[in-house]
């Protein structure tokens, strides 16, 4: 085999770049929530960046190795001890059969990556080894991991010692803002709640997670008077049901945006006011609970520069451990 | 009808064919995403037809956002006056309407509703002018209903019932959405029913629920054998009340694994349903029980 499971963390899953091609059906892309993180953690121990890793949330799991192993965490700070021996993150390090991986507490961030060489190998599904937890679909059997799973790695040699430098490594910065293009029902509010969107300070609610991120704190809008669309239902924030792009924010009754993120609900009856740019979403996925947020208004310009930037930065990642 | 065309976010085109539902919305937003598919537009990677809308997911390093909207608009003018004509199926789907799982959840989440002194189905029958819930249960199981959207959570149904407009039902959500739903419950929101595929949060009224699995990513039932989801937009559903001795009953020839729906061939056309709504849903139900 390779590891197995003494304690899970909270809800620790096999992710990867993730399912595309079926969210017509309802079945999302999945995959790493910050998938920089991801690509980076692969880089480190030599492997494809979008091989399968571990996702571990706010608390690290306790990993007993049964083969010898090149490993390397990235992402939240969470750091990483090997039989109880302090190792860096965003570096490689060695594991010998028989050693235990563990974790510190979360200082920083909310999820970690634990890249393997050669990656965690379970089956594919409909193309990836991400896990959708919801739909109980790919990973390890559809589920987060418990104590006692065991994971095969695949074939794969790494390096101990490779690391990406420290001006290389992103957060998602205090308070974090998130860039958004507005969309098709922003219309929809006022003028007043349009302003009051953007001025706000909000906070990550607890209901945060790989489907989507609540914020509360924030004024609730109020909508521009309209008759119900056929089909919508009378609720203002009610419109006929279609599709949602991810990143996209939703606000049910008008009260607490959601942001829908990996394993996002396909579509629904909630009108989205805007979407988060692409090159943002891997910062949503390391945020925690209570943490100040802000939502900037860009143009579609400023969101491709973004992508761009993000695309030099994992140029730049290459070339350091090249 | 107007057709409304909006970026979400910089991977994505959201295109509202009508701000109302409506079957020629909804046979245009199908036109519309079969053209797109056979286009192969490049940087293309989720086509998704919905009740009144698509959306498309895109690359924008291989097409940039503005070519992709232009491709689109393009098309929109070679989807106008599409086939209306559908060769699809029929199936019946059993239904214990009032059941004690939706009954137990639903008290849960009182303080999400609009009337917490109600139940969904009280309230459903009552803002849409039936006298009795029996009433309200009679015709939501009466007419047929057409699958015009498959998603929220993998293999959800969304359905439109074959009846004017004048007696469609139509609820609101709930004010909040549940972070809870039995698996395989039949809600209802706006003018659309659904099946809640899996158990999680959902924002639909709970009527019922209903035995037959519509989702199973091990692809182990019978029926789901071939492919995980089991509904595609243009299905055709025809709901059965059922007591609780029949759904008892049907739930175990599931956990047997010899449970068989009823499924038809039929072929659907617009305008002849047009024509004559019941007289075409008399039809629809005489093609399922095979007279």
């Amino acid at each position: 085999m390779g590891i197995r499971v003494i304690s899970p963390g909270l809800a620790t899953t096999v992710q990867d770049l993730g399912r595309p091609g079926y969210y017509h059906l309802g079945i999302p892309l999945s995959g790493a929530m910050d998938r920089l993180a991801l690509r980076a953690a692969n880089m480190l121990v030599g492997n494809d960046e979008g091989a399968a890793a571990l996702e571990a949330v706010f608390m690290g799991p306790e990993l007993e190795f049964t083969a010898d192993a090149t490993v390397a965490i990235t992402g939240a700070e969470m750091p990483p001890k090997v039989d109880g021996e302090a190792r860096a993150g965003w570096t490689s390090f060695d594991v010998k059969s028989g050693q235990v991986l563990s974790f510190d507490f979360l200082k920083a961030g909310a999820r970690a990556y634990i890249a393997v060489s050669g990656g965690v190998d379970v089956p594919e599904v409909l193309g990836s080894r991400s896990t959708y937890t919801l739909g109980a679909l790919g990973g390890f059997e559809g589920r987060a991991l418990q104590a006692g799973d065991e994971l095969a790695l695949g074939e794969g040699k790494g390096d101990a010692g490779a690391t990406i430098p420290e001006k290389l490594r992103r957060g998602p910065g205090s308070p974090a803002e998130l860039r958004v293009l507005t969309g098709i029902y922003w219309y929809r509010l006022t003028e007043k709640a349009q302003a009051n969107f953007f001025e706000d300070t909000w906070k990550v609610a607890p209901e945060a997670d790989r489907i989507g991120y609540r914020f509360r704190d924030g004024r609730p809008v109020d909508f521009v008077d309209r008759a119900p669309p056929f089909g919508a239902g009378s609720d203002p924030s009610n419109i006929v049901d279609g599709c949602y792009p991810y990143g996209s924010i939703q606000m049910p009754g008008g009260t607490e945006p959601i942001v829908l993120h990996r394993d996002a609900v396909s579509g629904g009856g909630y009108f989205m006011l805007g979407t988060v740019i692409s090159a943002d979403m891997d910062l949503i996925g390391q945020l925690q609970p209570h943490m100040e947020t802000r939502f900037v208004s860009v143009d579609m310009e400023t969101a491709l520069a973004a992508r761009a930037d993000r695309r030099a930065l994992l140029a730049q990642m290459r070339d350091a451990l090249s | 009808m107007k057709t409304r065309y909006s970026f979400g976010g910089d991977e994505h085109i959201f295109v509202e064919v009508d701000e109302e539902m409506s079957l020629e919305a909804f046979f245009k937003s199908l036109s519309m995403t079969r053209a797109v598919r056979e286009s192969q537009i490049k940087g293309v990677t989720e086509i998704c037809p919905a009740n009144a809308s698509y959306q498309i997911k895109f690359d924008p390093d291989q097409i940039s956002p503005n070519d992709m909207l232009a491709e689109l608009r393009q098309l929109e003018g070679s989807a106008d006056g599409g086939d209306t004509v559908l060769n699809t199926r029929i199936i019946e789907i059993p239904v214990l309407y009032n059941d004690p799982w939706t009954h137990e959840t639903l008290m849960r989440f009182r303080e999400r509703h609009q009337d917490p002194g109600s139940t969904d189905l009280e309230y459903a029958a009552r803002i849409n002018d039936f006298a009795t819930v029996d009433d309200f249960i009679a015709a939501h199981s009466g007419a047929p209903w057409f699958v015009s959207m498959v998603g929220f959570v993998a293999g959800l149904p969304f359905m439109y019932q074959l009846a004017d407009r004048k007696h469609q039902i139509e609820v609101p959500k709930y004010l909040r959405p549940r972070t809870d739903t039995p698996k395989l419950t039949v809600g209802y929101g706006g003018c659309f029913s659904c099946i809640y595929s899996v158990r999680g949060a959902g924002g639909y009224q709970m009527f019922g629920i209903t035995p037959m699995p519509i989702y199973d990513p091990n692809q182990e039932i019978s029926y789901l054998r071939d492919f995980m989801v089991f509904f595609k937009p243009g299905d055709i559903v025809k709901f059965k009340p059922v007591d609780r001795d029949a759904y008892d009953a049907a739930v175990e020839e599931v956990e047997a694994n010899t449970y068989a729906p009823l499924v038809r061939d039929v072929t659907f056309s617009l305008a002849e349903y047009q024509k004559d709504i019941d007289g075409y849903n008399k039809q629809l139900r005489e093609t399922l029980h095979g007279n």
